[in-house]
């Protein structure tokens, strides 16, 4: 259960009542079955939820209740009902009626339930098998006939129903209402006969789906992807982080004899409350696939790549990288200790300032904005929880962090929370949020930042594609530091953050020491003993990939990047193949491909570590599997450094985080920021327009690989396009348009709406849409569209 | 002799009562503009002083109800009035709203007026589509001779056919256009009703009752009924009687004088069990022919006046079977939000289902009791508790004929012989 945030400083009024003949004080509000819980007293309940409204439905919670003295005269629904003084409170424990109440209620609930706990998923784990055994009675006096329906039935392809199993609490449909506005399941037809349902036109196509499973007091909610694989008593669970973006859900990963089996979302009020996206809760079979890298593999003589052992591997990538000019790319799925042991091992190991997190299209202005006022800043979900207005730049919350999305809502509907958003199209998470939408053209941002006014208790939220619009950054910059706004960044990898702090970015050493300071240079060669660090200012991922194919660098170590997240995908590919690369990687990608050492690393369930979220604050967690063989990224790196004579002495993960925490933050001058200038638009011929994009939750993402339920709940792939240029070309929505430019062209059906006249909107990597391989840009390009 | 006091029902036996001439003939529309002249709260206080107790069911006082809209608030306000009239054996606002809709129209106005509402709402069942043609004539006529329309606009709105959207939490849902299932209290709908705005919600008699009470005062009103029910009231009698029809008398009439005026049970036939209020109403028997038909006498006989609709079965009903129909009604009824009232009457029916037909067993009873005391006060709203009524006062007064149905492995009555067609019957 959540407990109540408050602030020494908040004055609470605290109300006393007697529950049982225990006293206890609690905040004015409080419900009678959470003032209870304080005791320890447990209420059997079904319809409850602690972040839910009160709906009184089940009526499992009954107590008898009397108030200075005046008893109601029937039990009534603690979960409804706030604590008054002089309240005096009898629960099962010492009320007869309020006992036999319960007993009754739960008695009902389960003539129509099917008793096939045998089989069932939630049977071990079950609100209803719990609270029959401790609040019901072990014989049925039901002879009759049950209700009975076809099961189970697909709410969507993830989400399965079983409607004998369901006591109707309603929890999932007003979840999908009140907390995900996604109003797409709903209670129909009535008596016995009620159950919920989906509608005709509108799948339930929610990105929070999975929570109505977890919330599900039956086993009436199951997911596709789990039903029938396990009993929870066999499962072992391990508190875990969640990889997939910026948000840093609580996690909880069920594993059955090695294999992840399932993910739930866990408990932390702070950030994400008892909630997860569907990604968070599925994409998971990436780290069962059968294509997982298990060996090390080194290219002959003949160029294919053979398994050999560790030490040979080792060897191989020691002797290729040794003398050569090497830099490091490392995505953003890269943990805070992997990735400061990339950012160690680029400046000790191979001497370079030379390495990219930013696995993305990027800018010198991102690199110095994130040095200048990113890096060890902390903005958090509490400062969404007060603020005034919230400002949207370059993010779409729902789609790129959906834990954002969900307290930006809840601030929505709770308060009314002022929220703008600037962009070039009006998405469906803005418009549940009821946002004001300042509608741009692709790369014209800045102008429409700098217009905006906010307060001291505002708060902006920029996000990674900000980078693609130059001046965005510089604009938010100068919106922030004249309004006194507050402002965080949100990029939408998990890693990315704990990889600026780490240092894996060519201008910042790790703790946010500038590159460019000397102090800061010698502060941390002090502390890694080394006499010093490399003094340039580090490459870029798209200067390395360059570099490389003007031979100004001769080798790559390569962690965890799909050369297809680039702008630049034919060039990195060429790169890829003329320098020496050592990829440490989980699957086969097109860096395997082309690879002369391939060092199989272990997948987020199978190491410890620990990521940043968007707020900077950090969430460890240890291996869920345990005795894998899969070894992090810093224990390889680590085994490189010693080949190389230049150890590095990150033996292990946590060896990495103690290392962390006593380097700690600079504490000297941060980088310098030089503001950026807008650029001005070209003008545009008449069949053409400036692409734009992002990335939608569901996608063609490498970590979402082979999860086929979870796809079929992904948003349509389609173009959009504004009236105007739909009447130009002649096309309705349905059709299809053809988007193309020199490098390639994408087809894509259209969508006819409110979209800036020169830009045509598309999926960053949907299927069928994958624009940065096709087009080689996402944002601000021109591109010409035409009927297809 | 008769104690009869049709005011309401006064013209209901004219060809035209319906239309707007005959109202304003018969004085319509003078205690609207009498009232639109007063202050509002003048209004409220001459209901409140006239003692008038809400005639949907629950009694409660109606210028109380408008009383707790708090004015001055800067927000809409609205009335509903409840004409989804649902209730097995009550009939009194649908034959009141075909003979003399102006009456409610001209209430309509009246309430809107004290309670500060621009907007008044008819929430009206589904199923009586001649009312509903009706009424709708009659608004149309009121917009017409500009009585609406002039500051107060009044909406006519057809239900779907529900039971539970006579509850007014439901009727407010199903109003808003949502599925009709009742909502939870506090807020009650006088703070946050209708849209969210305070909101009054008063049955069609009660509003009807009050042009009456306007033109002649509240010491007229309060001439009529006993202490603490005021006035006279519609009591709708139907079943084995020989001249069914709705009955205009003060509160505090017994069943024995209204029978008399009705013609008394039907012949050769001797009563049996009625209901005062309704299936939901606890049943009586021949031996509380004489209780006073008002809220207190009613209640402390041990059922509840409801809406006085008195349904007479005589010796040839055989109560198991007619406690089976009501409780099929409760079940299909059910509207599935909470459990006792949705799972509870699923069961009640399968074991009542036995017992009628001889399956069923002596234990069933005590199961039977012990169930409907799980499901009464355990519900979301009344409608369970009304589910429950005609079973425990049924075997409270006629356990022996349950008993019957056990020993004898069936129904010992003819069913054919209780039927309106019966020839015992119509003897």
């Amino acid at each position: 259960m959540t407990t109540t945030q408050s602030q020494a400083t908040e004055v609470v009024d605290m109300i006393t009542l007697v529950i049982d003949g225990f006293e206890v004080s609690v905040p004015k509000g409080t419900l009678v079955i959470r003032a209870a819980e304080k005791l320890g007293i447990q209420i059997p309940r079904f319809c409850d939820h602690p972040l839910l409204d009160p709906v009184g439905a089940c009526r499992q919670c009954l107590v008898d209740i009397e108030i200075n003295g005046r008893a109601f005269p029937k039990p009534q629904a603690s979960c409804t009902i706030p604590v008054e003084p002089g309240m005096i409170v009898k629960t099962q424990l010492t009320s007869d009626v309020a006992e036999k109440a319960q007993r009754g209620v739960m008695e009902l609930l389960l003539i129509n339930h099917p008793l096939d706990c045998p089989v069932c998923d939630k049977g071990g784990e079950c609100p209803l098998q719990n609270q029959a055994m401790s609040n019901g009675q072990a014989e049925s006096r039901f002879e009759g006939k049950k209700r009975t329906f076809e099961k189970p039935i697909n709410l969507s392809s993830q989400v399965l129903l079983d409607r004998e199993r369901c006591v109707l609490c309603a929890r999932c449909t007003r979840f999908s209402e009140q907390i995900a506005s996604d109003p797409f399941i709903t209670l129909n037809e009535r008596g016995a006969l009620q159950q919920v349902g989906i509608y005709e036109e509108q799948p339930f196509e929610s990105y929070f789906s999975g929570n109505t499973i977890q919330i599900c007091p039956v086993g009436a909610l199951t997911s596709a992807t789990y039903r029938f694989r396990a009993r929870p008593f066999d499962l072992v669970s391990t508190p875990s982080a969640c990889e997939h973006c910026a948000s840093g859900c609580d996690m909880r990963t069920d594993v059955r004899r090695g294999k992840t089996l399932r993910r739930l979302a866990g408990d932390d009020p702070t950030i994400n409350e008892e909630w997860n996206c569907d990604k968070g809760r599925w994409a998971f079979k990436y780290i069962t696939a059968l294509d997982r890298l298990s060996q090390p593999m080194v290219r002959n003589a003949d160029g294919e790549l053979v398994v050999t052992s560790w030490p040979e591997a080792i060897a191989a990538a020691a002797a290729g990288l040794s003398g050569a000019k090497a830099a490091v790319l490392v995505g953003g799925r890269a943990t805070y200790e992997d990735a400061y042991g990339y950012s160690k091992f680029a400046r000790v190991a191979l001497g370079t300032n030379d390495i990219d997190f930013r696995a993305r299209p990027t800018s010198d202005e991102e690199r110095d904005f994130l040095a200048a006022h990113v890096v060890g800043s902390s903005a958090t979900y509490k400062d969404i929880d007060k603020a005034d207005h919230v400002l949207l730049v370059g993010f779409e919350p729902e789609e790129e962090s959906p834990i954002v999305f969900l307290r930006l809502n809840k601030q929505v509907k709770k308060r009314a929370l002022k929220v703008t958003s600037i962009g070039t199209k009006l998405s469906i998470g803005v418009e549940k949020l009821g946002a004001t939408f300042v509608k741009v053209a692709p790369g014209s941002e800045a102008a429409a930042i700098a217009s905006q006014s906010l307060t001291a208790q505002s708060i902006i939220l920029v996000g990674e594609r900000a980078s693609e619009s130059a001046g965005a950054l510089s604009a938010v910059a100068a919106l922030a530091s004249q309004s006194g706004a507050k402002f965080a960044w949100i990029p939408r990898r998990a890693g990315e953050r704990g990889a600026l702090e780490a240092g894996a970015i060519g201008n910042l050493l790790p703790g946010g020491r500038p590159v460019t300071d000397a102090a800061a240079r010698v502060d941390l060669a002090s502390a890694w003993s080394v006499e010093s660090v490399p003094t340039h200012l580090g490459r870029s991922t798209k200067e390395i990939i360059s570099a490389v194919n003007s031979g100004e660098l001769s080798a790559l170590v390569v962690g965890g990047v799909d050369p297809l997240d680039l702008d630049s995908s034919a060039e990195t590919m060429s790169a890829l193949k003329k320098a020496f690369v050592v990829s440490l990687e989980i699957a086969p990608s097109a860096v395997t491909e082309r690879a002369d050492v391939v060092l199989p690393v272990a997948a987020v369930t199978e190491k410890s570590g620990s990521f940043l979220n968007w707020t900077g604050s950090a969430r460890a967690f240890d291996s869920a599997v345990a005795d894998s063989l899969n070894r992090s990224d810093v224990r390889i790196l680590s085994m490189i450094a010693d080949a190389l004579g230049k150890t590095i002495s990150l033996g292990t993960v946590s060896a990495a985080a103690r290392e962390i925490a006593s380097l700690g933050l600079w504490d000297g001058a941060r980088a310098s920021f030089t503001a950026t200038p807008a650029r001005s638009a070209a003008p545009l011929a008449a069949d053409e327009a400036l692409i734009t994009s992002w990335r939608r939750l569901l996608d063609l993402g490498t970590l979402q690989k082979g999860e086929e339920n979870l796809a079929g709940t992904a948003r349509q792939t389609i173009a959009v396009i504004s009236p105007k240029r739909a009447t130009s070309i002649g096309v309705i929505t349905g059709d299809r348009i053809s988007i193309s430019n020199a490098q390639g062209s994408v087809v894509l059906p259209v969508l006819v709406e409110d979209i800036h006249d020169d830009a045509v909107w598309a999926p960053r990597n949907s299927r069928g849409s994958e624009l940065l391989s096709k087009l080689g840009n996402a944002h601000g390009g021109v591109v010409k569209v035409v009927k297809a | 002799m008769t104690k009869l006091v049709p005011i309401l029902s006064a013209h209901w036996d004219e060809k035209d009562s319906f239309t707007i001439e005959a109202y304003t003939r018969n004085g319509g529309y003078k205690a609207s503009a009498k009232a639109l002249s007063m202050d509002p709260d003048a209004v409220i206080q001459l209901v409140k002083d006239s003692g008038l107790r809400g005639r949907g069911g629950a009694g409660f006082p109606t210028g109380m109800k408008w009383g707790f809209i708090p004015q001055g608030d800067n927000k809409d306000h609205y009335l509903v009035v409840n004409a989804d009239e649902s209730e097995p054996g009550t009939c009194k606002d649908t034959p009141l709203m075909m003979a003399n809709p102006h009456v409610l129209i001209e209430g309509c106005i009246i309430a809107s007026h004290a309670i500060r509402a621009k907007y008044a709402f008819i929430y009206i069942r589904g199923e009586v589509t001649h009312v509903v043609r009706r009424l709708n004539q009659a608004i149309e006529d009121a917009y017409k001779a500009g009585h609406l329309g002039k500051g107060i606009e009044l909406v006519l709105h057809v239900g779907a056919g529900a039971y539970i959207c006579g509850e007014e939490t439901a009727l407010l849902d199903s109003l808003e256009g949502f599925r009709g299932q009742p909502r939870l209290r506090p807020p009650f709908p006088a703070i946050a009703g209708l849209y969210a705005r305070p909101t009054v919600v008063n049955n069609v008699e009660s509003i009807a009752s009050v042009p009456a009470i306007i033109t002649n005062g509240a010491e007229w009103y309060q001439k009529y009924g006993t202490e603490k029910s005021k006035g006279m009231t519609l009591y709708s009698l139907s079943g084995h009687v020989v001249n069914p029809g709705q009955f205009e008398a003060p509160l505090g009439i017994t069943l024995r004088e209204i029978l008399e005026i009705a013609g008394g049970v039907r012949s050769g036939h001797k009563l049996k069990f009625w209901t005062p209020g309704g299936s939901s109403t606890p049943l009586f028997t021949d031996a509380h022919l004489d209780i006073a038909l008002d809220y207190e006498g009613v209640a402390a006989a041990g059922s509840m006046l409801g809406t006085k609709a008195l349904q007479i079965f005589d010796e040839t009903t055989c109560v198991v079977r007619a406690v089976l129909r009501w409780t099929e009604f409760y079940k299909h009824e059910s509207c599935g939000k909470c459990t006792p009232c949705r799972e509870g009457t699923w069961w009640l029916v399968q074991i009542l289902r036995d017992l009628e037909n001889g399956s069923g067993t002596e234990e069933d009873l005590a199961k039977l009791l012990d169930l409907c005391d799980n499901i009464m006060g355990r519900s979301f709203c009344a409608l369970g508790d009304g589910a429950t009524s005609p079973i425990t006062s049924s075997i409270k007064y006629f356990r022996d004929e349950y008993i019957a149905h056990v020993t004898g492995k069936g129904c010992p009555f003819d069913p054919v012989a209780s039927t309106i067609f019966s020839t015992t019957g119509a003897r």
